[in-house]
């Protein structure tokens, strides 16, 4: 059983998303060893890129901030390297856009990331129509899909059926950040996706609170918590303590 | 998942954007095809060139210009004088259609000049549609009138404050807002890049440019020309004039970037013209060449000229560099600034600065030419909404 299978065994998990080099890269990876510790069953590895347009403000300025710090895919790795090396065991799903990828060489990229310890990708540029050449290289390794609200039944079914390690299913229209509902309809898109695939589906944009996680972990496999993890741990000034706090209660409220 | 169109172009091209974008993408080419073959709409889209946009533009003979010169003739392609004073209309009014066609009630644009801004605020005036344009801070502080023009016609412009604050972020921006709202929404491109179909859309709908001009050189010149030059930013008025003589395999086609401070500076848009800084990438759901660093982050560009003013171009623009069906160099600030004068000295013209990159092409290469040799330059819009750039570029005062 590979780490990804073996993170959804306790269902629904919990997973944060949080980028290197954000507020700078010592205290990230302090941070991420953190969540890991304390409660996240697989977690969300930002790689930033200068122009990330699926993200709002709140992952775009924290991503920003992590470039000015010279945060880059190589200083990336070795932290995902160094993570493991503190014993952290949990699956880590980098989460990047396609150009620096591209701009380090694919075949290296997906090469060292492995090598790192990093257990699979998502891209948010790289749609079905795309995804072909990575796909291609990337072996074992899953390449996230990613589906939407706005994802017709045909499409769904073609994405769900190939899907590998869990399907990201984008709960609302729209950018990464905060929302304060759930939408009515989440529900009935969890089981669209479900008659198509019996791969783990875990939903993620817009879930804040630890209620949130609690009413969305209720329908689906696990809960991905992004723009509220990484403002509460950027505006703490004790990020660690606050991501350890902040791991553990999403995680009881998920229990 | 198939397409209906050719989604690239050689190598470059095709559909990088979320998932989220993918449904709009199919529908947008289904309503575009079904457009295409749709007497009814090209009747109302030609309709409206003519009585609206005021088309066939006229082919204006330079001769002050290509006396001075002393080289080839010199005929101008007058895009400035389309209502709105620029090509962009062309393609605004296009699109626009489109929504009324899909049944959506909004638009988002995204404007660095404030050209496609305008139009699309026109467009959407016209037609009673609801419009949002994107616009960077730096290029609303540059571009000031056409920011009132947008906002008498009815449109709401929001500054944008991320990343560099021009036309790259006023992108990210509306594809954002296209993302948030895509139920009610169509993102209203301006240039010849993002995700297949706008390439092919925004072509096809300057294609008109490239129709009238080869009609009028051969009507009222009696030949084609022997080069076509254009100014390239994302390339939506180089690939409309380009697209009427691409299949005239003697007719030369130039692409002028945008050169800034000059290439060794850095501080350029040249993505053709800097080995160093170009590579080919992903940005804007497009692979084209593009302004990068070594970490793939995309670059900051410069240029006089708030239309040039951006990290990638089109992607059919890289694929005819790479065939060398075109040619692609660069003008830097200073010779356009220099271009823009001679231009309103010599024929009474005032350019817009994105323009005056084609005119500083003109001025370097007719003096080599025979004068029985013939040049058409897209005169791609007029200078109105430059004045307060050039008099400061100047050092001068009102």
């Amino acid at each position: 059983m590979n780490r990804i299978e073996n993170a959804f065994k306790n269902k629904p998990i919990f997973m944060p998303y949080f980028p290197l080099g954000y507020p700078d890269l010592e205290t990230s990876i302090d941070v991420i060893e953190a969540l890991a510790k304390n409660g996240a069953d697989l977690i969300e590895v930002g790689l930033s890129f200068s122009d990330p347009l699926a993200d709002g403000p709140v992952i775009q300025k924290a991503t920003q901030v992590a470039l000015e710090k010279g945060i880059t895919i190589k200083k990336s790795l070795a932290a995902v390297a160094e993570l493991r090396r503190r014993g952290v065991t949990i699956p880590f799903i980098l989460m990047g856009y396609f150009n620096p990828m591209l701009a380090y060489g694919l075949e290296k990229f997906i090469r060292d990331a492995r090598e790192a310890g990093a257990d699979g990708f998502i891209i948010p540029d790289l749609p079905l129509e795309e995804a072909g050449e990575f796909q291609s290289l990337v072996g074992d390794m899953p390449l996230i899909q990613m589906l939407a609200p706005t994802s017709p039944n045909e499409r769904m079914e073609l994405i769900a059926r190939t899907a590998k390690g869990f399907i990201y299913l984008v709960s609302v229209t729209g950018v990464t950040g905060a929302r304060t509902e759930i939408s009515d309809g989440l529900g009935g898109l969890i089981n669209r996706v479900r008659e198509h695939t019996s791969v783990p589906v875990c939903v993620g944009f817009g879930i804040s609170t630890p209620e949130q996680a609690a009413q969305v972990g209720a329908l689906a496999d696990g809960v991905i918590v992004g723009s509220a993890c990484v403002k509460m741990i950027g505006s703490s000034k004790m990020p660690v303590e606050t991501a350890k706090q902040f791991a553990a209660e999403f995680r009881s409220a998920l229990n | 998942m198939t397409t209906l169109l050719p989604p690239k172009f050689g190598p470059y091209g095709g559909q990088f954007v979320p998932e989220t974008l993918m449904p709009a993408l199919i529908e947008l080419e289904q309503a575009f095809v079904d457009a295409q073959n749709d007497p009814v709409f090209r009747r109302e889209y030609e309709g409206l060139l003519a009585s609206f946009v005021g088309r066939p533009t006229p082919l204006t003979y330079a001769k002050r210009l290509s006396e001075q010169l002393g080289g080839a003739q010199i005929y101008l392609k007058r895009e400035d004088l389309a209502h709105t004073g620029a090509h962009k209309i062309n393609n605004a009014l296009g699109q626009a259609l489109l929504v009324k066609r899909m049944g959506k009630k909004r638009v988002v644009a995204e404007t660095g000049a404030g050209q496609h801004g305008v139009a699309s605020a026109t467009a959407a005036a016209l037609l009673g549609l609801e419009c949002v344009v994107y616009m960077g801070v730096v290029d609303i502080a540059r571009q000031e009138p056409n920011v009132f023009r947008m906002k008498l016609l009815g449109a709401e412009v929001r500054p944008v404050t991320s990343g560099t604050q021009t036309l790259k972020d006023a992108i990210n921006e509306a594809i954002r807002d296209w993302v948030t709202n895509v139920g009610d929404t169509h993102y209203l491109l301006g240039s010849a890049l993002g995700p297949h179909p706008y390439p092919t859309i925004v072509r096809e709908f300057q294609s008109v440019i490239g129709i009238e001009a080869r009609e009028q050189m051969l009507r009222d010149v009696g030949r084609l020309p022997d080069t076509v030059i254009a100014c390239v930013g994302g390339g939506s008025n180089a690939i409309g004039v380009f697209s009427g003589f691409v299949d005239d395999a003697q007719v030369e086609l130039i692409g002028v970037e945008a050169g800034g401070s000059g290439i060794a500076s850095g501080k350029h848009a040249a993505r053709f013209g800097d080995a160093t800084k170009a590579r080919v990438g992903v940005i804007h759901g497009t692979r084209t060449y593009v302004l990068q660093d070594e970490d793939g982050q995309i670059a900051e560009t410069h240029s006089v000229s708030a239309g040039l003013d951006y990290a990638a171009v089109g992607p059919e623009h890289a694929m005819m560099r790479d065939s060398e069906r075109a040619f692609y160099t660069s003008a830097t600030d200073a010779e356009a600034l220099s271009a823009f004068q001679t231009l309103c000295h010599t024929e009474g013209i005032i350019p817009a600065l994105e323009s005056s990159h084609a005119v500083a092409e003109v001025i370097k290469r007719a003096p080599k030419m025979r004068k029985d040799q013939v040049i058409l330059v897209n005169l791609s819009g007029r200078g109105d909404k430059d004045l307060n750039t050039v008099i400061k570029e100047l050092g001068q005062s009102l």
